[in-house]
Parts: structure tokens; sequence; C-alpha cells
């Protein structure tokens, strides 16, 4: 598969005391989804602006399409969209999209299909500075669609949207990505990114945590949820006792048992019943996205 | 703004219209020979280029503009180069200066041909290094309004800073004369501001009425009044200093 974009061993310092990005490393293979994951200022935007051009690198180096492009001719054929829609107030949407197709160096013919896909097609000759958020955001979708990008890169797309936007935003993204297009979508919105995304770049502080598929994040042998209403210290008990479980933890009045190998739901109620155990409550799942992210994210 | 400086280019003509009529002393400025050629020219130019301040607060709000709606952002994402940027600024700057140079040239023709004594082809085609004066001192000029809207990003400081750098150069002057006394504009000249008011000298000395006035006081006015190269060299120099460090702040800047 094409690699797109690689990063090795990116650094960013702001002054002496801030480590933006700290030695990271990951590369954007054509045609996948990847979800740049990480709480508040952890380095996603920094990363962001490093390969988009607008934030220079301390040290490591990045390249575009292995190196064959410079980056301001690679990001021609990228879509981009971070924050808020940055736009010339007293120029139409016409006049903003013309500019931005002689930087991209397209033809004008665009122009009126993106701006009626995003459903902006009669306010096209208003001035920009009379939109409203959501149409200003609409106007920067059809901005960055508008080369018909091979890459599309969002920094936290749904900030400040109101839920029908987000729900816009997302069903958008899902087309895009049915579509072949390669996506890159930084959030710390985790349930967001479980659901578009098929890989995951995972940072805090600017550094790397696990870097991979999504599939491969929250596979694991999942957990057990118990509780018991008379002698849960038996339970516990019993359950260390029990081959395949990892650990055991209280957690409110539930017993949270976490698995190290395969074990069905029946087996354990099974083994508990034949001890002399009547479980009141027995729930297995697989953690989440956002728990996987949790457990990744608070180890110091 | 524009449409402002455009009106106040065009009011040079208003200086036309300029009488006194006290009893006995009648004066009537144009008839003082301010629009003959090829003087015009040299007097129009100078006139006009104090009236560049105007520009420069568009030059400079431009940039502050890029700052402050994030387009210059955009413009870099979008796959604009720094590179392309700048020059795309500075290409603004020059059209600028020539649509100014153009209008000034048109407005003295149109007034040169209505006052002026002279109206021999030779002699309105005389002096025409004026006007590339004036070409150049504004793009010079434009171009120092530029660095300083790129290095400082708000329009109102930028413009503060302009005036900062006109007093250090006034400051050092002072400091000059006050110290050496002599060379002092040997040392001037190099300075921005000082080399491009030296580009076009002021014109009222060279009016046939003053020097008539000043020689019967006895004083002694003559001086070189055209357009010298070394002070053209010396601007074009600064202009491409001031172009070059605005692509190099813009490339060290996180924007």
């Amino acid at each position: 598969m094409e690699t797109i974009l690689s990063l090795k061993n990116l650094h960013k310092k702001f002054g002496a005391a801030i480590h933006a990005v700290n030695d990271l490393s990951f590369d954007i293979k054509k045609g996948n989804v990847y979800g740049i994951l990480g709480p508040n200022g952890s380095g996603k935007s920094t990363t962001l602006g490093i390969i988009l051009n607008v934030v220079n690198k301390t040290s490591g180096s990045f390249n575009w399409y292995g190196g064959n492009l410079t980056t301001h001719q690679a990001l021609k054929k990228v879509g981009a969209i971070i924050e808020r829609p940055n736009f010339y107030p007293y120029m139409t949407a016409t006049q903003n999209l013309a500019l931005v197709c002689k930087i991209k160096r397209i033809p004008f013919t665009k122009i009126e299909e993106k701006l009626k896909a995003v459903n902006l097609y009669e306010r096209r000759n208003s001035k920009f500075s009379t939109y409203s958020l959501g149409m200003k955001q609409r106007l920067a979708i059809a901005s960055a669609l508008l080369n018909d990008p091979e890459i599309l890169i969002l920094d936290e797309p749904t900030n400040g949207l109101d839920p029908q936007g987000i729900h816009e935003i997302r069903v958008l993204i899902k087309e895009i990505a049915q579509n072949g297009t390669t996506i890159l979508l930084a959030s710390h919105l985790l349930d967001e990114v479980e659901k578009v995304c098929s890989h995951v770049v995972v940072i805090r502080e600017g550094v790397k945590l696990y870097s991979g598929t999504v599939d491969e994040m929250v596979a694991s042998q999942g957990l057990f949820e118990l509780k018991v209403d008379t002698d849960s210290e038996k339970l516990m008990e019993l359950l260390t006792k029990f081959e395949g479980i990892a650990s055991i933890k209280t957690e409110d009045d539930k017993i949270i048992a976490t698995l190290n190998k395969s074990v069905s739901a029946s087996e354990i109620n099974n083994y508990l019943f034949h001890n002399g155990i009547v479980l009141s409550h027995l729930v297995k799942r697989k953690p989440s996205l956002e728990q996987q992210f949790l457990t990744l994210t608070n180890k110091n | 703004m524009v449409f402002i400086y455009f009106i106040l280019l065009t009011s040079i003509a208003l200086i036309a219209a300029i009488k006194f009529d006290i009893g006995p002393v009648k004066f009537h400025l144009a008839d003082q020979g301010i629009f003959n050629f090829p003087y015009i020219w040299h007097f129009n130019t100078y006139i006009a280029s104090i009236l560049k301040f105007f520009l420069l607060l568009v030059i400079v709000s431009m940039m502050a503009n890029e700052y402050s709606n994030k387009t210059l952002k955009q413009n870099l994402i979008d796959g604009l180069s720094k590179k392309e940027f700048v020059l795309s600024k500075f290409y603004t700057v020059v059209l600028l200066a020539l649509v100014s140079t153009i209008f000034v040239f048109v407005v003295s023709l149109i007034l040169g041909y209505s006052y002026s004594d002279f109206n021999e082809i030779s002699i309105v085609t005389t002096d025409l290094e004026y006007l590339f004066a004036f070409f150049v001192k504004l793009v010079a000029f434009f171009s120092f309004g530029l660095f300083l809207g790129i290095l400082v990003k708000r329009s109102a400081f930028a413009v503060g800073a302009m005036l900062v750098w006109a007093m250090v150069e006034g400051f050092a002057k002072g400091m000059l004369y006050w110290k050496f006394d002599t060379m002092v504009a040997n040392v001037m000249q190099f300075f921005p501001l000082e080399a491009m008011s030296n580009l076009i000298k002021e014109p009222f000395t060279r009016l046939g009425a003053v020097k008539t006035v000043a020689k019967q006081v006895g004083e002694d006015l003559s001086k070189d009044f055209s357009v010298q190269p070394l002070d053209i060299v010396i601007v074009l120099v600064w202009t491409a200093i001031f172009v070059y460090a605005s692509y190099v702040l813009l490339k060290k800047r996180d924007l």
C-alpha cells in the first residue's frame, strides 16, 4: 500500500519548557482512516500544524508521498479543515473558493458542484461575513473537498457544532471514507474515532503511546461484571482461584474480573453455582475504546 | 481607503485654486510657475508622496487582516508556499505604487497643460525621472510597511512602529549633527526613511519666486535637485532587504 505521509522522530519544542511533540513517528497509508487520539493539549494540533506547513518542527523529519513532493506541492492534493473556518470576510463564497482553486491550481468548474453539495449554492454570492457558524463550517468543507483530495485532514471537526452539525459531519466523513479517500482525524471524542476510524494513534504529552488498528487496540479477552446479594468476599476468593482471570477489582457494588484467556459466561456461572454462589448479575463485555484509551493515557 | 487616497491625489489640483486677493496684492499660486513643465513633475511627486501614508495604512491593515482572519494560515494549508505568499503581497505593493505613479502622471499632465507656460513636447518630457523616483520611493515605503505588518501583526502597532523608526532616524540625525557636524549627510543617506526622502528633494526653494526673495536677502539656495542614482540604489537595496526579511520572518514563525 502506498504511503502518503511518513513522520520520523518528529520533535517540537515551544521554548525550553514545553515539549509539544516528542519523538513522534508513524506512517499514513492510502485508503485507511486514521484517528489521532489524545487529551486536550497532547500535541495533536501541533502535529497537524507541522505536516500542514504552518508550524516549524524542531527536529526530525516528515515527508509527503515518499519525499517526491515538497510540502506545499503535496498540500495542493490535500484537503484540510482545522479549527474554525478561515476565509476572507469581505469576499463571497464563490470568490473565496476561486482563490483556493488558484492556489491549488485546479479549474473553477468544481466550485458550483461543491457549493451545491454543501447546500450553499443559493448563498454563493453573499459575503462570508454574513454566514452563520454552520454555514461557515460547510463552506470550509466545500473548500477542503474542492480538489477531490487524496487525503482529508480534520482537526476536531465537530468542535463547537450543534448536534445536527455534528451528525452531518460524521455522515460526511463516512461517505468520504467509503469512496476510498484517506482520512486523518484528530479528536478527543472517542466514540467519534471508534465509529469512523480503522487505525488509531494515541498520543499524550507529545509521546506516542499506541499506534495500530482500532480492533487491535480494543482486542482483549474481555471482562466480567458480577454481583452477588450476600457473600461478596467468598465470590472474590473463588474468582481468584479460577484459571483465566487476571485481576479482580470492585467498582461501586459490582465486581470486575478481567480475563486473560477466553472464558464463557456459562462456564463461570456454572463454576460459581457449584461452589455455592448464586449471582444476581453477570455480564460479559469487551472494553470500549474509551476504557482502553483511559488505561493508556493514565499510565505514568 | 484607496478611494480617499486617489481623491486626495486629485486634490493636488486644488492648489491651483489658491488665490490671495488682498487689495493691491494679488497672488495666484498657479501663476507662480508651480505647474510649469518640467517643474511640475518635481512639485507634484513631492506633494503626492506626502499622501503615501494613506496607502501605508492599506498595506499594513492588509497584512494585519491576514493574521486576524487567519487567512494566511488557511492559504498555507491550501498549498501556498511562504515564498509565494510574500511575493503576492509584494506584487500588490508594486501594483499600488504603479497605479499611484500613473495617476500622478495623468493629473500632472492635465494640470500642466492647463497652467504651464511651456507646452513643447521636449520640455514636457524632461525631468520624468521624478516619476520613476516616486515609484521607487513608494515601493520601498510600502515594502517597509509590509515588513512591519508581518513583524507586529497589528495595523495600529505597525504604523506606530513606523513612527518610532522615523523618530529613531531623527534622533540619530540630531546626535550625529551634534557630535560630528560634518559628513552627517553621508551617513544619514543610508538610513531607509532618509534615503527615501532624499529621492525627491523639497521643490520649494527651486521655485522662481522663492529664489528671487532669497536673492534679495542675500541667501544662495542653489543646490542639486535632481534624482541621484546612488539614492535610487540605496532605496532599492532597502526594498530588497524588507521583502527578504518579511520572508525570513514568516518562515521562522509558527502560525
